[in-house]
């Protein structure tokens, strides 16, 4: 389990019971392992875990630049309705612009299938592999499916997260800006208690907002935990059942590709 | 559960500068805002280091408090129970992350050849 080794009196210990912290977690006022074997070395270094997707987020979005595609990361808890959302944005997109939509999805093609026959490209990429499937995309597996697509002949990739309020906020992708949708019926704390996520969305959908009557939503509350986690996000309300607000987030994609595009994208990693 | 693909990076990290050596303890620092579960962290460790060279070795966590600085009046504070943004001193949103992202490899404890 991680938790045990051994000192040099050839005693065995174990953190869990050790009581300073969790197993394999733990701070060393019971000892300094470092001192403790005679030939064991200490290396310093610092290197970043991250530093490898980090490198190949940033080769991705190198090459997103140089053909001029811009690529937005959307995500959300599962059932926001981020697939929903991406039918109607083809809908009205796909006829302006060469689209292509990226999809994460653990074990099947579900939205995929939905995606299909409105003018979009879709590559999916299946997480399953390994233990039960990732819960979130890489720049990896992104890149994976870049190399697929024809940049030169798009404008536009929609990449769709898997759906999951924690994991997706930690990977920079390559993106030019992400996108959270977060559903009325969520309620208005999901920022303060997803606060990473929030803090590194550019844009806030605020979905199903036709569903508002019915719940005893307060709006501003939300929006008031948002500004606590992240003051410069901008909302837009939605509801991509009735089609209200999709036109104002679809000339907010299209704002994105008038200037030459600079990351505006806030990986939590620096 | 990223916490797997996170041990899948570590242990590439480890590999790269272990050299043959067997590593015995692999010290991180992981800062508050990184979302990662030290417990679970531990737990994955063990799946993907079992079978490898790197099979009994162990995961030392040092975790960074977040720091911040508000922009408006150059406040310096922590963060406490619930994370929000907010100046304590003068209520600005316009606040710096100081400390608290890192997640770095910093160190690796080698047995003797």
């Amino acid at each position: 389990m991680g938790r045990f080794h051994r000192h040099d009196d050839g005693s065995w210990h174990d953190h869990e019971v050790s009581g300073d912290g969790p197993p394999g977690a733990h701070s060393h006022d019971a000892g300094d392992h470092s001192q403790y074997q005679t030939g064991r070395e200490r290396i310093q270094l610092l290197e970043r875990v991250f530093g490898e997707n980090d490198r190949m987020a940033a080769e991705n979005r190198n090459d997103l630049q140089r053909e001029g595609v811009i690529a937005i990361n959307l995500m959300s808890a599962p059932g926001a309705g981020k697939t929903t959302l991406l039918r109607e944005t083809l809908r009205r997109l796909a006829d302006r612009l060469r689209v292509a939509v990226i999809e994460g999805d653990i074990e099947t093609s579900l939205d995929a299938d939905r995606l299909r026959n409105l003018g979009a490209t879709i590559e999916l990429i299946n997480t399953g592999d390994g233990f039960g499937g990732e819960c979130h995309l890489d720049a990896p597996m992104v890149r994976s499916a870049l190399v697929r697509l024809r940049l030169a002949r798009l404008d536009l990739i929609l990449i769709e997260n898997v759906g999951n309020l924690v994991c997706p906020a930690e990977f920079d992708v390559g993106e030019h800006a992400r996108a959270m949708i977060h559903a009325v019926t969520e309620g208005e704390d999901k920022p303060l208690k997803y606060p990473i996520m929030f803090r590194s969305a550019d844009l806030v959908l605020i979905n199903k907002i036709d569903l508002l009557p019915h719940l005893d939503v307060d709006l501003d509350a939300f929006r008031r935990n948002l500004r606590a986690v992240n003051p410069t996000a901008t909302t837009i309300e939605v509801s991509a059942r009735t089609g209200v607000g999709v036109a104002a987030w679809c000339a907010w994609i299209e704002s994105l590709r008038r200037p030459a595009p600079e990351s505006t994208a806030k990986p939590v990693a620096t | 559960m990223h916490e797997l693909s996170l041990c899948g990076a570590i242990a590439d990290v480890v590999t790269r500068h272990a050299g043959p050596r067997r590593v015995e303890v692999i010290h991180l620092r992981i800062g508050q805002l990184r979302q990662v579960v030290p417990d679970t962290l531990a737990f994955c460790w063990t799946l993907v280091s079992e079978g490898t060279d790197l099979a009994g070795s162990v995961l030392d966590v040092e975790r960074v408090p977040a720091r911040l600085r508000c922009r408006a009046c150059n406040e310096r504070f922590a963060l406490d129970g619930t994370i929000a943004f907010v100046c304590p001193a003068c209520k600005s949103l316009d606040v710096e992350v100081v400390a608290g992202e890192d997640f770095d490899v910093t160190a690796l404890d080698l047995a003797e050849v």
